[in-house]
């Protein structure tokens, strides 16, 4: 077995890839210390080899992990691919090896360095997720409802099923700026699509009252002689403040302004979420 | 009319926020199609504000009249303030358009006593209809039960709530007699007793009828106030202690008196809250319920107080040293969990990691156990940690002082960030909680 000294698997950063990378390092008896996705620049000197993409060796790879390792594992390995982890690639690669060798106790193993590492990076993802349950701020648009985000994490496909559990009688979207994607939930039916920007209409009085009612509760339930500031960030870390309608005159940066780096062009409306004319989409 | 609102919703927020329960948690309720809203068992904290505190109910009064003469309350009959309250309409719109923008995870409705205990239950109740029936309102409801309301209109309130609560305040009923005058052990006991009757008659009939409607199924809890009167940390947890097991609260709150109000039998008005104590009250609390501990192994009647230069766990560590070190590799899980630096979750850790083979100290770290404070009370592999020199239990304890630092008011909330164990469970539900 080559000890991959040097070897560096570039796939198409989707998770068929990854799996189709697995494959290709059992089948030729090797072990890539780099993976990289599309994302990554390559450097002058590197000699990546490229992965092809295949349906059914990605299948093969994901089917056989809950039949030799446990279906823990393989949910282990999915949200991995969600996390922002920037060596995610390797982390799933090297674990999915280590639990084809141990079988089941792989998930045992916390002191393995791999191991704890993709739990780790995962927990930052299901930890993030959670806070976005609650932090997420929705404005309405006639019948819409619109939140934007700036996640770490890739929260999004974690999210839906709250949402739309909640607000099965609404519209919305949740706008994932840091990753370009949106959740959209309409007629009972979630999609996750690419979006490259969004531009918001303005908001109507009545949105704007339910602000102003919001951001006064929430001084107001302070009580002042127990002020912690220290505390609230840890909690919830500044990060966070931008896209929260209780900071939105301390970040100096309203939810409605969304698109400022991008289209410029008043855009009519955005109450219809069908109207795809409202937000551009790139099948990317 | 929503200027109205406005200085309404100033007022009878201002008036609640003494009121430290925000907790969402204790239900698991999925959406129902025509309804808005869904409950999580782990709660979820929509915003932290000013003082650290989550905010995660619109936590209001309905109004802030009370024939009531509580001496530490803002309300009291006897205080000149101005006095408001919602109309059912205006509580459920707001609930809502709060609701919908997911500013909250639903509400927790208290009130002044209007009229009498009676008629101010009927109130509560025309509201939470309302918002159930009327407004569909599917999300989280925290409802206070009035000292003194009548058996049946407790009962009729229990069922629109997802938790109940009433607050004992004071823990002696020397402090009640003497502040609360209006109060008696016997009015707030007797609802607290009926809430519990209740529940549990509740879960034997979902068991009979999968259909019977749910008696607040979250759970109830209750407040002290810790520091408006001389009652004792000994006291006051083995009155925490008693409430879980008679009772079967679900919380014990503890909220630090804040001076309210100039009264001889109050401390004065410059006096800070006791932070610090009411944060030692929680540790201990969560203590009783997650660490297997009693309220008489942490104190007794020679030491009727905290220490507040050590944490309860570690006071307890500090004077069991016989017990110590321990094995990490052998000891059971109950005396894992007495381990300073060992939490619940690295104590599960640990019982896994083991199964696949023994752990040492590089391996405990990855586990997150704090070893800094750990390292004095274990052995890995039978060795204690390289470079450890402990002259005398002293020198312990100054290491392990924890200097003050001011603590967050809401210690539960850290089980939010802990890492829990992925199940397949949790993922899908997205809960790093486990309360
Ligand atoms: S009954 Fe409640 S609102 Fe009224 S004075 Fe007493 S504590 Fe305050």
């Amino acid at each position: 077995m080559l000890d991959g000294t040097d070897l560096i698997y570039a796939y198409d950063g989707s998770f068929e890839g990854l799996m189709c990378c697995v494959f290709e390092s059992y089948q030729r008896k090797e072990i890539p210390n780099i993976i990289r996705p599309p994302s990554v620049q390559e450097t002058l000197f590197d000699r990546a080899k490229w992965i092809e993409t295949d349906e059914q060796k990605a299948d093969r790879v994901y089917n056989s992990i809950p039949m030799k390792i446990s279906s823990q594992a393989q949910e282990l390995v999915k949200l991995g691919f969600l996390t922002c982890d920037p060596h995610k690639e390797v982390l799933i690669f090297r674990f999915l090896r280590l639990g084809f060798k141990h079988g089941g106790k792989v998930m045992m193993m916390l002191t393995d360095d791999t191991v704890s590492s993709l739990q780790k990076a995962v927990r930052h993802l299901t930890s993030e997720c959670h806070k976005f349950k609650g932090f997420v701020r929705f404005s309405v648009y006639g019948e819409a409802l619109v939140a934007v985000i700036e996640p770490k994490n890739y929260v999004l496909p974690l999210l839906s099923p709250h949402f739309c559990d909640r607000y099965r009688n609404d519209r919305f979207m949740i706008y994932d700026k840091t990753h370009g994607m949106a959740l959209i939930f309409q007629s009972q039916k979630a999609e996750l699509i690419f979006v490259e920007e969004l531009t918001l209409p303005d908001v109507d009085s009545a949105e704007l009252e339910y602000r102003r009612l919001w951001k006064q509760f929430y001084k107001t339930i302070a009580i002042e002689g127990r002020n912690n500031p220290r505390c609230r960030m840890t909690f919830m870390p500044k990060r966070y403040w931008n896209q929260m309608t209780e900071f939105d005159e301390i970040v100096g940066l309203a939810q409605w302004q969304v698109g400022e780096t991008g289209a410029k062009e008043p855009q009519t409306s955005l109450c219809t979420l069908d109207a795809q004319s409202t937000y551009k989409i790139s099948p990317d | 009319m929503i200027i109205d609102v406005y200085n309404k919703l100033t007022i009878l927020s201002d008036s609640a926020k003494y009121d430290v329960a925000c907790t969402s948690s204790g239900v698991d309720r999925k959406g129902k199609f025509g309804s808005i809203g869904s409950a999580a068992k782990a709660g979820i904290c929509h915003s932290f504000s000013a003082d650290g505190r989550c905010i995660s109910l619109l936590k209001v009064l309905m109004t802030n009249v009370c024939i009531f003469d509580c001496k530490y309350c803002v309300n009291r009959v006897s205080n000149d303030i101005v006095r408001v309250a919602f109309t059912p309409h205006e509580l459920a719109e707001l609930t809502i358009n709060f609701y919908r923008r997911n500013y909250i995870e639903g509400l927790f409705l208290s009130s002044g006593v209007i009229k009498s205990p009676n008629h101010t239950t009927e109130q509560l109740i025309k509201a939470l209809e309302l918002l159930r029936s009327v407004y569909h309102f599917n999300g989280y409801i925290h409802v206070k039960a009035i000292p003194g309301a009548d058996s049946e209109l407790i009962t009729r309130l229990g069922l629109l709530a997802d938790r109940m609560s009433i607050n004992i305040e004071l823990p002696s009923q020397e402090s009640l007699t003497l502040l609360a005058p209006n109060k008696t052990k016997e009015s707030i006991l007797r609802p607290m007793g009926l809430i519990t009757a209740k529940i549990q008659e509740n879960c034997t009939d979902l068991v009979k009828y999968r259909h019977a409607s749910k008696f607040v199924p979250a759970g109830q809890s209750t407040q002290l106030i810790v520091g408006a009167t001389p009652d004792t940390d000994h006291k006051i947890l083995t009155l925490t202690e008693g409430l879980y097991k008679k009772y079967h609260l679900k919380r014990v709150f503890f909220s630090a008196y804040m001076p309210v109000a100039e009264n001889s039998l109050l401390p004065s008005m410059d006096t800070k809250p006791p932070l610090l104590r009411e944060h030692r009250l929680y540790q201990a609390d969560w203590l009783l319920r997650f660490y297997g501990f009693e309220a008489k192994e942490l104190l007794d009647e020679q030491n009727p107080n905290f220490n507040l230069q050590v944490d309860p766990k570690c006071n307890w560590a500090l004077n069991h040293l016989e017990k110590f070190p321990l094995e990490i590799n052998k000891a059971p899980f109950e005396m894992l969990l007495r381990v300073p630096g060992i939490g619940v979750t690295s104590a599960q850790r640990i019982l896994t990691a083991r199964r696949s083979g023994p752990i040492d100290f590089s391996g405990l770290k990855k586990i997150g156990v704090v070893l800094k404070r750990a390292q004095y009370f274990i052995t890995c592999k039978g060795k204690i940690i390289d470079g450890l020199k402990v002259t005398s239990d002293g020198t312990i304890r100054a290491l392990m002082a924890d200097q003050y630092k001011l603590p967050s008011p809401y210690p539960e909330q850290l089980s939010f960030f802990n890492e829990p164990l992925i199940t397949r469970e949790d993922v899908q539900q997205c809960l790093t909680g486990q309360i």
